[in-house]
C-alpha cells in the first residue's frame, strides 16, 4: 500500500473514507464463496506471521536450555572465568559484576527516572518552550543506540569530566542514563494513568501540589511505575554493548567493587565465551544465558502480573 | 449584545431565604408573571465594596482560555447561607465561572481570569492571594464523585492531614460524615475502599470530605448528573441542610433541581462573539421563583420552559 | 453565620476578613520543585554530553581526514599502519543488515499487529502480548549466541547451495536482528490500528464488508503514519544494534552487494564495539575514529527518530 506519509491529516481520514468505500462496493459485488476463501487465507497468514514470531522466541529458550543444560551447575556461580579449566569455568565474577553494575543502576535511575516523570507530568507548564524541548529530548534519547551510551561513557564518565576510570560505578551510570529514557517515559505513562479528578480533588481540599502529588497520584500510580522500573532494570541488565567501551573487560578473575578495579557483567562474560572458538565455550555462554533469562523472565512475569493487578484496580 | 437599555440596580440579597411556597404562588398568579420588567443583569454596576453579607462579588467577570473567551461580563453577588443555582445551556461558561470561585481555573495552563471577584470583601485575584489557602475556604464537589482510591476515614481524614488540623482526626471524621449524612451508611465498614460504595454515597463522601475541613463556601458542579432520582433526592436534602451553616453554589443543567433546592439563579447564555467565539454571559440573575415563574428575558423564559436547550 | 466555628482551621483574621494570604512560605514546595526540574533536566544533559563526547574528537578526527575521503571512502582499515578512512564499507554493512531485519520484520511484524489489532480475543492477546514483550526485552547477546551457533547452521542446512563460508553471516545476523525487532513493529503499529476510531470500522461492517477487507483496506490506511513511525523506528534500532552483529556478522569491513547473504561484514556498531574495547590510547586517531563513527551513526539514528516521533504525534493529532 504505498500512501506517502506526508499527507496531511484530513486528505489521510479522507482516503480511509474512500478505502472504506470501496471496500463495501466490493463487498456488495461479491459472488460465491471467494472472499470467505480469502478471509481464511488471510487469517492463516496471520497466525503464521505470529506463530513465527512465537516460534522464534520459543527455539531461542529452548536452544539456550538444551545446549547450555550440561553446565547448569554450582561451578556457573562458585568458578571465575579460565582458559586452562574450561570444563569448570564459571561465571561468579560476572555475576558478581552485574549485581555491582545493576545496583548502582537502580540507585540512579529510581530517584531520577521518577523525579523526572513527576515534573513533565505534574509541574511543568507545556506552553513553555523548554518543557515541550525536555519531553522530546527523552523521547529521542530513548531511540539513541546503546553503544552512544558506550561512548559517552567512556568520553565523559571514565575520561574527561567525572575520571573516575573503568570501574563498575562507570557501568552503573552508563545503563543508569540508557535506561533513563524507558523509565521516564513508562512513569510519565502511570502517572497521567490517574484519573485528574483525582488531583482536582486533593487540590480542592486546599492540599498544595506536591501533597496532591505524594499523597494522592504516587500512590496510585506506583505499581505502573514499578513496572517501568523492573522492565528498564531487565534491559540494563541484559544490556552488553555499552560496557564494552566502559571498561567490562572479559577476563576478571577477582570479585569487583563498586569504585576500583576492573570489572566484568554477566552479557559481557557470556559475549567472550561465545566468541572463543572452543565448543565447549560455547556451552558455558549458553548456561549463563540461562542464568540470565531465569533473571528476566521473573522480573518480566512479576511485572506483568503487578500491571493486570493494577490495571483491574484502577478501572 | 442585545441586551435591554433599562436597567435599575440589583436588589440586596435578602437575609432571609424566601419562603418555598412563594414558588407556587408566584406560578399560580399569571399576572404576576407579566409584572416587573426591571430585574435584568445590570451590565455596569458600582462595586460594593467591603460589603461582608455577600460572600461572593463578582463584578464584570470574564475568563479566557488561551486568548479565546469563554464567558464575560458576569455581574452578581452570591448571598451567605444561601443556595445560589447556575443554569443554562451546555457550554455558557457556568462551570467555568463556577472554578474561578476557588481558584480551580488556575490550574488549566492559559487560563486568565479578568474583573474583580471579592470573597467576604477581600479580593480573590489579589497579588498576594495564595490559591491553595483559597480552597481551604472554598471547598468544592464535582460532577462525578471522585473519592480518593483510599479507605472511606482516609478519604475524609485527607484534608485535616494535609492542613494540619489538631484535634482528635476520628471525631473530625465522625462530625463530617454526620454532617454528610453518611454516617449511619457507613459507620461500620470506615476502613474499606470509597470505591466499594454507590455513586450516591460516593458523592456524599465527596461533600462529607469538602465538609472535614470547614469551609465557608460549597462550589458543586453539576454534582448529581451522574447519580440516580433517589440518590439525587437526598443529595439536595443534604444541601439544604448544609446551607443552615455553608454558602452554597451548584452549576446544574436540572432544570428542576436549580427550582427545588436554590434561593437565587444565574441564567447563563451563549452568544456568538465578534471573532465567531461562543461566549457565555449572564441574561438574568434573580430569585428563583422569579427566574422560574416570571423570567425578564425572554431567552430565561424560553429556557425554563423547555423552549430551547 | 452566627455560631459557626470557622475559626477552627483559622481561616479568618481578627477584622473578620478572610485571610487569603499563605500560612507559610512554603520553602519545601520550591526546593521539591526545583529537584525535580534538576532530574528531568538531567534528560537534556545527557544530550547534551552525548553531542559533545561525539562532537569534539570528531574535529580531530576530521582534522586529518578530509570529510569527503571518510564519507564516501571504499575502503576502512582505520587501525592498520597504512591506515584508510573510508567509511562506505561498515555504513553499507550496516544498511545490509538493516534491509535483512526489516525483510523479516515488516510482514512479520504488520501481519503480528493486524492479528492483534483486529482478529485476537482477548484471551489471546493478554497471553501473546507478554509474550512479545519478552521477546522484544530479549538481551541481545543471547540473540546473537542463537544466531551464531543455531540459526546458521540451521539455514545452512535449509540451503545448502548459498556459498557459505566462515562462521559469520551477514544474513543471517540480519534475520537475528529482524526477530529481535519484530515486537518493536507490532506493539506500535498494533497501537496505531487500534486507535483507529471504532466508527470509521462499524461504518464498513454496516455496508457489508468482510473482516479482511477492513483490516487491509480501512483501517491499515487510516494507520498508516503509526505504521510508518513503526517501521522507522525499528529501522533505527537495527542500525544501532551491536551485540547480534559482532557475534554473528563477522568483522570484515568489506563491500557488498545486498545479496550476498552469507557474506562476513562490519557495521559500524561493530567497529565501534570491537576497537574501542582493546587498550587503546586516548589522542591517537583510532581512538578519534570511534567517535567520527559515533557521531555518523548518532546522525542517521536521531534523523530516523525524529522522523517516527513525528509520525506517531500526527496519527494522535488525527484520532486523539
Amino acid at each position: 500500500m504505498a500512501v506517502d506519509p506526508g499527507l496531511p491529516g484530513a486528505a489521510r481520514t479522507q482516503l480511509a473514507v474512500a478505502g472504506a468505500r470501496a471496500t463495501t462496493a466490493a463487498a456488495l459485488n461479491r459472488k460465491g464463496s471467494g472472499p470467505r476463501v480469502q478471509e481464511g487465507l488471510f487469517l492463516a497468514l496471520l497466525l503464521l506471521a505470529v506463530g513465527f514470531a512465537l516460534a522464534g522466541l520459543a527455539a531461542l529458550l529452548v536452544w539456550s536450555f538444551v545446549e547450555g543444560l550440561p553446565r547448569l551447575d554450582a561451578n556457573l556461580f562458585t568458578q571465575g572465568p579460565s582458559s586452562l579449566h574450561p570444563e569448570t569455568a564459571g561465571f561468579r565474577t560476572a555475576i558478581l559484576g552485574s549485581v555491582y553494575v545493576i545496583g548502582g543502576v537502580i540507585a540512579l535511575i529510581v530517584p531520577l527516572g521518577v523525579g523526572a516523570a513527576i515534573y513533565l507530568e505534574e509541574y511543568a507548564d507545556k506552553t513553555r518552550w523548554w518543557n515541550r524541548f525536555i519531553e522530546l529530548n527523552v523521547q529521542n534519547l530513548a531511540g539513541v543506540p546503546s553503544i552512544v551510551y558506550g561512548i559517552l561513557g567512556l568520553a565523559f564518565i571514565v575520561r574527561g569530566p567525572l575520571d573516575i576510570g573503568f570501574v563498575a560505578a562507570a557501568g552503573s551510570m552508563t545503563l543508569a542514563l540508557l535506561v533513563l529514557p524507558t523509565v521516564i517515559l513508562a512513569a510519565r505513562e502511570a502517572i497521567r494513568a490517574v484519573p485528574p479528578s483525582i488531583r482536582e480533588g486533593a487540590l480542592a481540599l486546599g492540599a498544595t501540589q506536591w501533597q496532591t502529588v505524594r499523597r494522592q497520584v504516587l500512590p496510585a500510580a506506583i505499581p505502573g511505575i514499578l513496572t517501568g522500573i523492573i522492565l528498564g532494570v531487565a534491559r540494563a541488565i541484559g544490556e552488553a554493548a555499552p560496557l564494552l567501551l566502559v571498561g567490562a573487560v572479559t577476563f576478571v578473575t577477582v570479585n569487583p567493587s563498586l569504585f576500583e578495579g576492573r570489572f566484568t557483567t554477566l552479557p559481557v562474560q557470556i559475549f567472550n565465551y561465545a566468541g572463543r572458538p572452543q565448543e565447549v565455550f560455547h556451552e558455558l555462554a549458553a548456561a549463563g544465558v540461562i542464568v540470565m533469562l531465569v533473571v528476566l523472565l521473573a522480573m518480566n512475569s512479576f511485572a506483568i502480573w503487578l500491571r493486570n493487578h493494577y490495571e483491574k484496580k484502577l478501572s | 449584545m442585545t441586551q435591554e437599555t433599562e436597567i435599575t440596580p440589583m436588589t440586596e440579597p435578602q437575609p432571609e431565604p424566601p419562603a418555598h411556597d412563594a414558588l407556587s404562588e408566584a406560578a399560580a398568579d399569571p399576572a404576576a408573571q407579566r409584572g416587573v420588567e426591571t430585574h435584568v443583569v445590570p451590565e455596569h454596576r458600582e462595586r460594593k465594596g467591603g460589603k461582608t453579607d455577600a460572600v461572593f462579588h463578582i463584578d464584570g467577570v470574564g475568563v479566557s482560555y488561551s486568548g479565546k473567551p469563554a464567558v464575560r461580563d458576569v455581574t452578581f453577588d452570591i448571598a451567605e447561607n444561601e443556595i445560589t443555582a447556575l443554569i443554562g445551556p451546555s457550554g455558557c461558561g457556568k462551570s467555568t465561572l463556577l472554578r474561578c470561585l476557588n481558584r480551580m481555573n488556575d490550574l488549566i495552563p492559559g487560563c486568565e481570569v479578568s474583573g474583580h471577584v471579592g470573597f467576604h470583601g477581600e479580593d480573590l485575584y489579589g497579588p498576594r492571594v495564595d490559591p491553595v489557602r483559597v480552597r481551604t475556604l472554598i471547598g468544592m464537589v464535582f460532577q462525578k464523585p471522585n473519592p480518593f482510591p483510599k479507605s472511606i476515614y482516609d478519604n475524609i481524614a485527607f484534608g485535616p492531614r494535609v492542613l494540619g488540623v489538631k484535634g482528635d482526626l476520628d471525631e473530625i471524621v465522625e462530625r463530617a460524615l454526620r454532617r454528610g449524612a453518611l454516617w449511619d451508611d457507613v459507620k461500620d465498614r470506615l476502613k474499606d475502599n470509597a470505591y466499594g460504595m454507590s455513586g450516591g454515597q460516593q458523592q456524599r463522601l465527596c461533600i462529607a470530605r469538602c465538609l472535614a475541613i470547614e469551609p465557608d463556601v460549597i462550589l458543586m458542579d453539576e454534582p448529581c448528573s451522574a447519580l440516580d432520582p433517589i440518590s439525587t433526592g437526598k443529595i439536595e436534602d443534604l444541601m439544604l441542610e448544609l446551607k443552615e451553616r455553608y454558602s452554597i453554589v451548584i452549576v446544574t443543567h436540572n432544570m428542576q433541581q436549580a427550582a427545588r433546592v436554590s434561593d437565587k439563579t444565574a441564567f447563563f447564555t451563549v452568544e456568538l462573539s465578534e471573532e465567531e467565539h461562543r461566549v457565555g454571559r449572564v441574561v438574568e440573575f434573580d430569585d428563583t421563583e422569579k427566574v422560574f415563574t416570571n423570567p425578564a428575558d425572554p431567552r430565561t423564559e424560553a429556557y425554563v420552559t423547555g423552549k430551547v436547550g | 453565620m452566627a455560631g459557626r466555628d470557622i475559626t477552627a482551621s483559622g481561616s479568618r483574621a481578627t477584622d473578620g476578613r478572610p485571610r487569603l494570604e499563605a500560612v507559610s512560605p512554603r520553602y519545601g514546595e520550591k526546593a521539591i520543585f526545583a529537584l525535580l526540574a534538576l532530574c528531568a533536566a538531567i534528560s537534556v544533559a545527557t544530550t547534551l554530553a552525548i553531542v559533545i563526547s561525539l562532537i569534539v574528537p570528531s574535529i580531530g578526527f576530521f582534522g586529518e581526514v578530509p570529510f569527503a575521503d571518510f564519507l564516501f571512502g571504499t575502503d576502512w582499515a582505520p587501525t592498520f599502519a597504512d591506515a584508510t578512512f573510508g567509511v562506505l564499507p561498515i555504513v553499507v554493512g550496516t544498511l545490509t543488515v538493516t534491509a535483512w531485519a526489516l525483510l523479516v520484520a515488516i510482514p512479520v511484524g504488520l501481519l503480528t499487529a493486524i492479528y492483534m489489532a483486529e482478529y485476537a480475543p482477548t484471551r489471546v492477546r493478554r497471553v501473546v502480548k507478554p509474550v512479545l514483550e519478552v521477546l522484544e526485552g530479549m538481551p541481545t547477546v543471547a540473540i546473537g549466541l542463537f544466531a551464531l551457533y543455531f540459526a546458521r547452521p540451521l539455514l545452512e542446512d535449509i540451503f545448502p547451495f548459498l556459498p557459505w563460508g566462515g562462521p559469520f553471516a551477514v544474513g543471517v545476523a540480519g534475520i537475528a536482528v529482524g526477530l529481535m525487532i519484530v515486537p518493536l513493529v507490532s506493539s506500535v503499529a498494533d497501537d496505531a490500528m487500534r486507535s483507529v476510531p471504532a466508527g470509521l470500522r462499524e461504518g464498513a461492517y454496516a455496508l457489508g464488508a468482510t473482516k479482511m477487507k477492513v483490516s487491509a483496506r480501512v483501517v491499515f490506511p487510516a494507520a498508516i503514519s503509526g505504521i510508518v513511525a513503526a517501521i522507522v523506528l525499528a529501522a533505527s534500532r537495527a542500525i544501532g544494534e551491536t551485540m547480534v552483529v559482532l557475534l554473528a556478522a563477522g568483522a570484515t569491513p568489506q563491500l557488498v552487494a545486498p545479496w550476498d547473504f552469507t557474506e562476513s561484514i562490519q557495521t559500524m556498531t561493530a567497529f565501534i564495539g570491537t576497537t574501542a574495547t582493546g587498550d587503546i590510547a586516548t589522542g591517537t586517531i583510532t581512538y578519534d575514529t570511534i567517535f567520527a563513527v559515533g557521531a555518523l551513526l548518532f546522525v542517521m539514528t536521531l534523523a530516523m527518530n525524529m522522523l517516527a516521533i513525528r509520525l506517531v504525534r500526527r496519527f494522535r493529532e488525527v484520532y486523539e
